[in-house]
């Protein structure tokens, strides 16, 4: 940290304090040109500070940003660029033959059509199950709902245990299923805090209204309640969707069958415990086939770009304190 | 100010109706409520049930019914067994390691984002610092492995330079602060958002006064900004204390394997691998209730201390 300022910087549109805005043309085109937005009676900080600063923060992006560029870059690298050694940022001879290679051997395909399969039927029954009990716990004057609502909360406070929860899926007879990669996180407490907040805070009168209209209490959460509420939901949505590309865990505990194996155990196998690509296709005998090394990072590559995808949309919400809205009073 | 749910708004139930008659009258949103309420009482209470087996000698083929009872057996069973005091060693000392190293960061990283005064280029910071958080361990470990494993570009380096290479992924010494090292790097940028959310909701006024009555810029981060984002630190604080033993499954699961059983065994893996893999499941199961039962007593511990200390706690 340095003795830069550490105050807050508005934006000046919603800073009815921001002298800057009136210190004359000359200020004002500085900003424009800088996109800063720093108080007038905020220390200019020193070049020192400054020069620090920005090398702590630089140091940050290429800690956070290489790893993805260097195995990215090991993934479209040819035999010849693994074999000659060094460090690769940028292949030679890039190509695509480990994605071939790795996509054409059945293995991989099938694993990613599992997760694919899992993500949307998961995400749309989380996001059926927490809108429903979000809503229903956001209207007033329901009886009941302050009881059913601390049951939800305490559950952020604890978690059954391992053992109990197995045992649970085991007494279902959902062993060796998807349904146990899905019933059990049906509804995410914290999810359903961020969307049961965000009904609370829409104009109650509207839906008042369109109650004395005589329209049900499904018409007014899908014509009115939804539509009004798409950012949150675009977010809710994406973190069940993320969670359940991501599932491990359970997938551990729950499917003995690698034939049912998602993407990420699958990862696991092939790149963390060396398992070989046996099933690699070979894509043209007469060359050296693909070194292990860029098979494995092209699975890394594959198993990262639906996150990579959806990344941006969720980025666009994230600072628009979407989800501060879950912890404020 | 700061709590997890947002309070009601007023009720529009007339004072005199009596409940029922309002249950009748909102009977549709019961519809709505069901539901959720069903999963939450089959899938998140349900299996506390199930802790009754830490009591018995549990066989799956005999069930809940007919194994044999045990009484505190399996408990005692834990003051005894070596594995065990292993594992709470363990996770004693990777959770002090959290908390003492991964707690703070997000608050320094925070503070750090929010003197940018370049709102582009912050804004690219962000997208950069949340994006680790949203991949997987198997990803996250498959990328420290390409970086610092026996293959690794900081070994290449190393042999490039003439040096010996050093194993840093495969070392029961360098294990647990690689733990922390690989949460920090995860999720240190989002844990950024909750404070920066509660930064913005400072009275810009108070910086001006105290910077026109003569203020520099430390004393205003100490007598304004932590003061104006004390109570969501504490809030923090307090859930994670609840989740404190939980050291993370996944990522220690996933590594267990490089470094054995001595440095790496936790609570939940020991929980998994003496449990699910075993088959002692009454004892895998009484060092599961214990441990859920030290976090419930961290967690209200945590919170009656904070509101001794005048703050609102979590609930």
């Amino acid at each position: 940290m340095t003795a830069t300022g550490l105050g807050p910087t508005p934006d000046a549109s919603d800073n009815p304090l921001d002298v800057a805005a009136l210190a004359g043309p000359r200020a004002g085109e500085r900003r424009r040109w800088a996109a800063t937005s720093r108080p007038a009676w905020e220390e200019r900080p020193s070049r020192v500070a400054t020069a620090l600063k920005g090398l702590l923060l630089a140091v940050l992006a290429v800690v956070m940003v290489f790893p993805f560029i260097y195995v990215i870059a090991v993934s479209f690298s040819s035999y010849q660029d693994v074999v000659r050694g060094g460090l690769i940022l940028w292949p030679q001879n890039p190509t695509l033959e480990a994605y071939q290679a790795v996509l054409k051997g059945g293995i991989v395909t099938r694993a990613l059509l599992v997760s694919v399969g899992l993500t949307l039927g998961g995400t749309l029954l989380d996001m059926t199950m927490t809108v429903t009990l979000a809503y229903g716990l956001s209207r007033p004057g329901v009886p009941g709902r302050r009881f059913v609502l601390a049951l939800v909360l305490l559950t952020l406070l604890f978690a059954p245990g391992i053992i109990p929860n197995y045992l649970l899926v085991k007494e279902l007879g959902l062993l060796d299923t998807y349904a146990a990669l899905i019933l059990p996180g049906l509804i995410n407490a914290f999810n359903l805090v961020i969307l049961r907040n965000f009904f609370m805070s829409l104009p109650q009168e509207i839906l008042e209204s369109a109650r004395l209209d005589g329209a049900s209490d499904w018409r007014i959460l899908w014509n009115i309640t939804l539509p009004l509420s798409k950012a949150v939901l675009a977010v809710v949505a994406l973190f069940y969707g993320v969670a359940h590309w991501n599932e491990f865990f359970a997938a551990t505990l729950y499917l003995n069958d690698a034939q049912k194996w998602p993407i990420q155990l699958v990862l696991r196998q092939y790149v963390l415990q060396g398992g070989s690509l046996a099933d690699a296709a070979v894509i043209d005998p007469n060359q050296p086939p693909p070194p292990a090394q860029t098979l494995q990072m092209a699975v890394v590559v594959i198993a990262t770009i639906p996150i990579l995808i959806v990344y941006p949309f969720l980025q666009k919400y994230f600072t628009r304190g979407v989800l501060s809205g879950a912890i404020k009073g | 100010m700061v709590s997890i749910a947002r309070a009601d708004a007023a009720t529009p139930r007339t004072p005199g109706t009596p409940m029922w008659r309002q249950a009748v009258r909102e009977r549709w949103m019961y519809l709505f409520i069901i539901p959720g309420l069903l999963y939450f009482v089959v899938f998140r209470y349900l299996p506390l049930l199930g802790n009754i087996i830490a009591f018995q000698e549990y066989s799956p083929f005999l069930g809940f019914s007919d194994s044999p009872w045990v009484g505190l057996e399996n408990f005692r069973r834990i003051l005894t067994d070596p594995e065990v005091a292993v594992a709470i060693r363990n996770t004693l000392t990777i959770a002090t390691l959290q908390l003492l190293l991964f707690f703070p960061a997000p608050i320094a990283l925070a503070l750090v984002l929010n003197t940018m005064v370049h709102e582009p280029l912050k804004r690219l910071m962000q997208s950069v610092l949340y994006l680790p958080h949203f991949l997987s361990w198997v990803i996250i470990v498959a990328l420290w492995q390409q970086m610092f494993g026996g293959d690794g570009v900081l070994n290449q380096a190393l042999r490039v330079a003439g040096n010996e290479p050093i194993n840093i992924m495969n070392n029961p010494f360098f294990f647990k602060p690689l733990l922390v090292l690989q949460l920090i790097w995860k999720d240190t940028g989002w844990g950024t958002i909750i404070f920066l959310a509660a930064l913005t909701k400072i009275d810009t006024g108070l910086y001006e006064a105290a910077a026109i009555d003569g203020a520099g810029p430390w004393r205003r981060l100490w007598h304004i900004t932590l003061p104006g984002i004390r109570s969501i630190i504490f809030l923090l604080l307090i859930l994670r204390l609840g989740r404190i033993l939980d050291t993370g499954f996944e990522q220690i699961f996933l590594q267990r394997g490089a470094v054995g059983a001595e440095a790496a065994e936790v609570l939940d893996t020991f929980t998994y691998f003496r449990g699910i893999q075993g088959g002692d499941w009454g004892f895998s199961a009484a060092v599961g209730l214990v441990k859920g039962l030290v976090g419930a007593v961290m967690v209200f511990g945590a919170n009656r201390l904070v509101k001794r200390f005048g703050e609102e706690g979590a609930f």
